[in-house]
């Protein structure tokens, strides 16, 4: 499967962008469809947007004056946290992928390793710009703004704002200050994938937070065979999430990309899909090895 | 060791919440909230709310 992920990948974004005609009419979808969230960061004013961003569609239902929480969108998020967890980060994210694509850009690589800290940023994010402000900051008329979306998000601009002003003149004469902070925000962000590997899902996304957090209960997992590990590194040294498959199979950070289990030169790592399926396949004992 | 044993009786029951509460969303209303959201121009989203 990890052999196909940049297909994967292609389709995914593909299929969250399945009306690409808008991209010439300068509008967006306003079909059914866009009640239905997409396990991924896609704006829901791209043009050719064939659903809901989730992140959008809860800061606009807690928002809203009507309810301060939303049910429907966090039990969909847990839906696919538990079924595949950051999978999603792995194959079906759009702008996954696009920074992926920047990622292999030629030009000097820059290690995170040393960044750790860095990734409980997207938690704050999480909390703060998408929960907290949009509840509690809120106008005389009861309704909150999308913090994540308005001050913070690049997708609205890469995927919404760029193509819609190319086509529409109302829109691209109507583009001001926050434009210009976002469109920096893009920038930055574009810059810091051809050095570093997904900066924005590493440190930023408050939706790889949530998918982060459902990883340990995740149905979809790696799972390491003790018994076969002969502790060479090669999966740790492979991983560019910074992740040691071996010591922490469901670490919060394991976007399940699949590049240790085709790194390992025993075949002791491998995808797994159940209940209770755990990361580690612990060697009993040398005898139990043995015997296997 | 323990979260080990009680993993299955979590992931199960993360999805029996996770459904429920799609279905408690949908039945107040929130999923026709998120579609008048989607199929409108997100002001905020492109810089210009």
């Amino acid at each position: 499967m990890a052999r196909f992920r940049g297909l994967i990948q292609a389709a995914a974004t593909l299929a969250t962008n399945i009306h690409l005609p808008n991209f010439a009419k300068g509008g967006i979808y306003q079909g059914a469809g866009k009640a239905v969230c997409v396990p991924g960061l896609n704006c829901y004013s791209c043009p050719a947007a064939s659903g809901a961003c989730p992140i959008g569609s809860f800061q606009s239902v807690v928002g809203s004056s009507k309810f301060s929480f939303s049910y429907y969108v966090t039990g969909t998020l847990i839906l696919i946290g538990v079924l595949l967890g950051r999978f999603v980060c792995g194959f079906l994210c759009p702008f996954g992928w696009l920074q992926e694509l920047l990622h292999k850009i030629p030009s000097k690589k820059l290690s995170t390793k040393k960044l750790k800290p860095l990734t409980y940023i997207k938690y704050a994010v999480l909390l703060f710009a998408v929960v907290l402000l949009p509840v509690l900051v809120v106008n005389d008329v009861g309704m909150g703004d999308p913090f994540f979306c308005k001050y913070i998000c690049p997708q609205g601009v890469l995927e919404g704002a760029i193509p819609l002003s190319i086509m529409n003149v109302g829109i691209r004469s109507a583009l001001g200050k926050l434009f210009s902070w976002k469109l920096a925000i893009l920038i930055v962000v574009a810059v810091l994938s051809v050095l570093f590997y997904r900066p924005f899902c590493k440190w930023i996304c408050p939706l790889g937070a949530f998918y982060a957090l459902m990883n340990k209960v995740s149905l979809l997992g790696i799972q390491v065979d003790q018994c076969k590990c002969v502790s060479c590194g090669k999966c740790a040294k492979v991983c560019q999430m910074d992740v040691d498959v071996t010591r922490t199979p469901d670490h919060a950070e394991c976007i399940r990309c699949g590049k240790c289990v085709g790194a390992c030169p025993v075949d002791a790592i491998s995808f797994r899909y159940g209940l209770g399926v755990t990361g580690d396949k612990p060697a009993q004992s040398t005898q139990a090895c043995e015997n296997k | 060791m323990l979260f080990k044993a009680v993993k299955p009786v979590v992931q199960v029951a993360l999805l029996i919440v996770g459904i429920t509460m799609v279905c408690f969303g949908v039945m107040r209303g929130e999923a026709d909230a998120v579609l008048a959201k989607a199929i409108r121009l997100c002001l905020e989203c492109i810089g210009i709310g």
